[in-house]
């Protein structure tokens, strides 16, 4: 889409930590390693995906990069301006940036105010930003939105309860692109969809994106939607971030055990090539996050774990151009 | 469809309706199929559709206002609709039984695993004594991968995790060795892995103990992988079934040919653009005259929106239901009008 790369959002060594309330006050405080130092690098106009199973801090990092979340530590960096150092203490204040990073969620009925008409919830980030002058104007901007995302006019004043999944989550939508942004985390904005809706949607993300010169941020667990929608795709396991590469590349070609496993057990549509491939499967579960193993997280079920891995925490490097992968091997 | 007396389950134009306050809802309106033993049939659909009301009637556990109002249900030569409360439950666990998405809405939270896997076999099998009971769990739970048995028998259901709460569910519906288990969604809340994990499991306990299967699910991925035959449902009505490669190789039904191409997927080329099915879902509570795909449907006709088209073979055990199998027939009617 863009070939001039450049960098829009950079993530240095993000951590966040959440901690839990313990039974007793004499005990060390514990705290689950949500998102364990992540790097990387969100160029302008690309679609970043990013995938892993349900508790690996995929959503926590979406978050925490927006700062819904404050970071533990780390860096994040947004069009060249540090928006959050911890080690300069730098932490700006956020409400201009909000007007260039949006989110979607993935629950649209949750993340709509029930009392609250079309209209208005998309209407009051328009307030808070001071975007329109005069009640006209607001009008005529929130029947534009709506009508971008495949909505009426007359829609602005019913209420989301009588809109169905994929309407509300159009609703979702409109309310991100309010304010006009530039980058957008949609958290995996399509797997509360019907199937056949999943794809209306998918198709409206990119055509926003064209038109708007939108940068995605794109979570989602279901990784044949992720390979489609994205430029490049990062894997996390358990917190961390264990490969990074261009979306084909990283499917034909996967590096990291884990990446391979996950890949494998992608359910395919076509009966005679899912029942021909060999399927690696995955000893045991996620070790829980409250206290991950030591070395590499991902040994307690790699097939090749040695005793490096055991004790050594791989770095993300940069195995081939634009491939990165965390593991010693 | 084939009239051959080796089906264990052969359903009849089945009619389920759910008696809401805003009117009747024709959940499931008229579908026919038989699943032969040792056979796995995939029911595949959208939410709405009528997948899970049609199996909750085969098991009889459609709540009220459900109710079935018209068809037939045979499990081995028997009626099912004509059971008493007692035989029902005779036939439940003992005939068929059910795996659900959520294993926590099966599984009781205040009872050991354990205690709930010997109560199924107990309650189905007089012959137990208690020991032996414990025993049996005990095998079945190492029979669906779960590790350190003697112990984890002891503990209870939140002590596990999804996926082995989801292991423990399918030993229980298999405890007694049922001939029909009807799986709900099974993988649908688990993780990819995981998913891989039980759709391995499923695969290798069908082989071992033949059982048949209905897998109900709105993943086609899934359906590819572990079913002989497949059902497409759309609004209470089975628009396709056949082979699953003849579905999914040559589908008929362009709801079908929709769900495939509107499905990215992990073995295309290049990044081509998905085509999705426009519009949304139907009322279930309005539904149109004609075809119920119709509204949405591409090929649409006049006849498609006056009339319910029937489901015709198309090719050996692959049926269809759409006009544009006639169309040859039609195009003189349209000619006409």
């Amino acid at each position: 889409m863009s070939s001039e790369r450049t960098p829009l959002i950079q993530v240095e060594n993000l951590r966040k930590y959440f901690p839990v309330k313990g039974t007793n006050p004499f005990e060390k405080k514990k705290y689950v390693q949500a998102v364990e130092s992540v790097s990387c690098t969100i160029y302008r106009g690309e679609t970043l995906g990013i995938v892993g199973e349900s508790g690996c801090g995929k959503t926590t990092f979406g978050r925490t990069v927006l700062r819904l979340y404050e970071p533990t530590s780390g860096r994040i960096v947004y069009d060249g301006v540090p928006i959050y150092d911890s080690e300069k203490k730098i932490s700006v204040n956020m409400l201009p940036y909000r007007r260039k990073m949006q989110i979607i969620f993935q629950d649209p009925s949750a993340s709509l105010d029930p009392r609250m008409t079309v209209g208005e919830i998309v209407g009051e980030a328009l307030d808070i930003h001071r975007l329109c002058r005069g009640k006209k104007e607001r009008a005529e901007r929130i029947n534009e939105l709506l009508n971008k995302v495949g909505l009426n006019t007359e829609h602005a004043n019913r209420f989301p309860h009588e809109f169905s999944g994929g309407q509300q989550q159009r609703v979702g939508i409109a309310r991100a692109l309010a304010v006009d942004p530039e980058f957008i985390v949609c958290d995996e904005p399509i797997s509360a969809l019907d199937v056949s809706i999943q794809s209306q949607v998918v198709n409206m993300l990119e055509d926003l994106q064209n038109e708007n010169h939108l940068t995605y941020l794109f979570i989602a667990h279901d990784i044949s939607v992720v390979r489609h929608i994205s430029n490049r795709i990062g894997v996390m396991y358990l917190g961390q971030m264990v490969e990074l590469a261009d979306s084909y590349e990283l499917c034909s070609q996967p590096v990291h055990p884990y990446t391979k496993t996950l890949l494998s057990a992608v359910p395919l549509p076509d009966p005679v090539k899912s029942r021909a491939r060999q399927r690696i499967l995955l000893e045991g579960e996620i070790p829980s996050p409250l206290n991950p193993p030591k070395g590499c997280r991902f040994h307690t079920r790699c097939p090749y774990a040695t005793d490096r891995c055991r004790e050594e925490t791989p770095q993300l490097r940069e195995q081939a151009p634009g491939h990165f992968v965390a593991c010693h091997l | 469809m084939e009239k051959d007396n080796k089906n264990l389950l052969e359903i009849k134009d089945l009619k389920v309706s759910f008696f809401t306050p805003a009117g009747e809802v024709k959940a499931v309106n008229g579908i026919s199929y038989s699943l032969g033993y040792n056979e796995v049939m995939g029911i595949v659909g959208e939410s709405g559709s009528g997948k899970s009301v049609e199996a909750y009637s085969v098991i009889g556990l459609l709540q009220s206002p459900g109710k079935v109002v018209g068809g037939s249900i045979t499990f081995e030569g028997e009626n099912v609709l004509d059971f008493t409360e007692e035989q029902m439950r005779q036939f439940r666990g003992n005939k068929v039984s059910m795996i659900f998405q959520n294993p926590m809405t099966c599984l009781n939270p205040v009872y050991t695993i354990g205690n709930q896997l010997i109560e199924a076999l107990m309650c189905h099998d007089k012959g137990y004594t208690r020991e032996a009971a414990r025993k049996r769990a005990i095998e079945m739970l190492e029979l669906v991968g779960i590790n350190n048995a003697e112990k984890r028998i002891d503990q209870y259901p939140h002590e596990f995790s999804g996926g082995m709460r989801q292991r423990a569910m399918i030993a229980m519906a298999l405890i007694c060795e049922p001939k029909l288990l009807i799986a709900d969604e099974p993988t649908t809340a688990l993780d990819v892995t995981i998913q891989a994990q039980i759709l391995e499991l499923m695969k290798d306990l069908q082989h071992k103990a033949n059982t048949s299967i209905i897998f109900i699910t709105h993943n086609l991925g899934v359906v590819a992988e572990i079913c002989d035959r497949v059902s497409v449902m759309y609004a209470g009505h089975i628009v396709e079934q056949g082979d699953v490669n003849d579905v999914f190789y040559d589908p008929q039904h362009p709801y079908t040919r929709g769900l495939l191409s509107s499905t990215p997927r992990m073995d295309e080329v290049t990044r081509e653009r998905l085509v999705p099915i426009e519009g949304t879902p139907i009322d279930l509570l309005n539904p149109p005259t004609g075809c119920n795909f119709g509204p949405r449907c591409k090929h649409c006709m006049k006849i498609c929106l006056r009339e319910k088209p029937p489901l015709v073979e198309v090719g050996e055990r692959h049926y269809s239901a759409c006009w544009l199998h006639f169309k040859k027939e039609d195009e003189q009617e349209e000619a006409e009008t």
